[in-house]
């Protein structure tokens, strides 16, 4: 989606950055706000408009989808988050369409957001035990039954 | 002895049960007198885990599920989804179909709009404007009956095409109802838009900067009608988009009325992209070359986006090789322009918060999932 010579500044300023066969950026959590800032400031994506995450067996993965509102170019930020203990910084700073979506994000899978101003489940309640997009959550039929 | 008056905080809770939030969102008001201070919105009522059911289904099974989330304009749903589908695994769609996809998508997008025209109309208060997009809105939802078999839940797309050719009778009532929406839109505009009251009730309330719209990812015409030139049927043309002639209708404002207007003119365009589509309808197939068992290469991932009723609509899938979707997440332009609510709503009165949320046409199966 993202064309090739943009990915090609951007590898230039972030030497760490890793670029896959389709053109995707793959950043260490530690090196992504400063990826994203300069993505939005230099580059002139200013509108996040998708931000989730996978479950694989090793390690959890943000996906970012930051756009540019006058030519509706896109680029795919990824980054990996550790298994036990799953932390990303959070981007709300940059973009205000971070906050709802980092909340539903740490709701289904548990990661942790830092920085996020307002770090609370979205759609589950408070209480609600586990993480259900995480692939170890058992789906209704395949847990026990547990009410009266 | 007076009694001394004190200026005391209210704690008012809107919803989830109160009809003026479309479904089940709840908002908990903090008020000064009457005058909001702060709006804690509360969402996930309707939270049916639509992306965790994805995962144990088929990439087929899943499109009746994609009815469910904006179940207002399924066929755009439906349409984000088999796209996705057809980009992760490499699937060509005939000619006739696209060209039928785009009648039941813009279909669907003129219904969504209806449905925003009558209940806007009637969350400030006009009921008689109410009644007469909702009774149009029913011929819209008699032809996708048509192409479908279902009003709402239409099911009707499929990855490489549509599942049935046009029926002989959907044409003609197609071009019928097509004669007859100018007129029905002059009458929305002499009982709603030109209304005293209702444009009181709507300029410049809830107006919305630009800038904050787009750094908060909102999306479709509540964006344009702040004047954020940002449709993806123009800007990034997906199926066959780039073939039509239509224009973007933009608010000058960003207020509850220029977001009104934007979306009767966008009723317009899409009635005129059904035109085009009608006039060029090819002969031919609706369905291409489809596996019977679908299994997109292992370690494929797509992230598609199109213009839905709503806003932009993106659909993310990550294949692992077998016919099931490793993640499916949805991009849901309503979760996501409600993200300001707050922000929008501080500083206006009761009724003018009805009057924002309306504004900004939520649909909660897609805010929820």
């Amino acid at each position: 989606m993202a064309d090739s010579q943009l990915v090609a500044q951007i590898k230039e300023k972030f030497a760490d950055v890793e670029v896959d066969a389709e053109q995707r950026l793959v950043v260490s959590p530690d090196q992504l706000p400063g990826l994203m800032k300069e993505l939005r400031d230099t580059f002139g994506f200013d509108f996040l408009s998708n931000l989730t995450a996978v479950d694989y067996p090793e390690y959890f993965e943000v996906v970012y989808h930051p756009c540019r509102i006058r030519d509706a170019a896109m680029v795919t930020v990824k980054t990996r988050a550790d298994k036990k203990r799953p932390r990303v910084p959070s981007v709300c700073g940059l973009w205000g369409a971070a906050n709802w979506q980092e909340r539903e994000v740490y709701d289904l899978f548990g990661i942790v957001f830092e920085g996020h101003p307002d770090l609370r489940r979205i759609f589950l309640e408070d209480d609600f035990p586990g993480h259900p997009l995480r692939k170890s959550f058992p789906l209704a039929e395949q847990r026990e039954y547990v009410g009266g | 002895m007076q009694p001394r008056l004190e200026t005391e905080e209210v704690i008012v809770n809107l919803g989830p049960q109160h009809p003026s939030t479309h479904g089940v969102f709840r908002m908990i008001l903090r008020l000064e007198h009457e005058v909001i201070t702060e709006a804690i919105p509360v969402v996930g009522y309707l939270h049916r885990g639509l992306e965790k059911l994805a995962e144990v289904r088929t990439y087929t099974q899943i499109i009746p599920y994609t009815d469910r989330l904006d179940y207002l304009a399924a066929m755009l749903n439906n349409l984000g989804y088999v796209q996705a589908v057809e980009k992760l695994a490499g699937i060509e769609v005939p000619e006739r179909a696209e060209y039928i996809r785009v009648i039941c998508a813009e279909l669907s997008r003129i219904a969504s709009h209806l449905l925003f025209v009558a209940t806007f109309a009637m969350d400030v208060g006009a009921i008689t404007g109410f009644m007469y997009p909702f009774r149009d809105r029913e011929r819209v939802l008699d032809l996708l009956e048509m192409v479908s078999g279902s009003r709402l839940t239409v099911s009707y797309m499929r990855v490489g095409g549509v599942a049935e050719d046009l029926p002989e009778e959907f044409l003609p009532a197609l071009k019928k109802f097509l004669d007859d929406l100018p007129a029905c839109i002059d009458e929305y505009n002499g009982l709603i838009t030109g209304n005293e009251i209702f444009q009181a009730r709507t300029k410049y309330v809830g107006r919305l900067d630009p800038q904050v719209a787009i750094n908060y990812g909102i999306s479709g015409p509540v964006l344009r009608a702040s004047g954020v030139y940002y449709d993806l049927r123009k800007l990034r043309p997906y199926g066959i988009y780039d073939r039509f002639d239509f224009e973007v209708p933009l608010g000058k404002n960003g207020d509850c009325f220029d977001r009104f207007v934007v979306r009767i003119k966008e009723i317009e365009q899409s009635a005129r992209i059904i035109r085009q589509a009608v006039e060029q309808l090819p002969e031919g197939p609706v369905m291409g070359k489809v596996p019977k068992v679908l299994r997109p290469p292992k370690g494929a991932e797509v992230y598609h986006e199109i213009e839905g009723a709503k806003g932009v609509l993106g659909y993310y899938l990550v294949s692992d090789g077998s016919n099931r979707p490793y993640r499916m997440h949805v991009r849901a332009p309503s979760f996501i322009n409600l993200g300001l609510i707050n922000e929008m709503v501080r500083g206006w009165k009761v009724a003018d918060v009805i009057a924002i949320l309306g504004s900004i046409d939520i649909c909660l199966g897609e805010v929820d999932r």
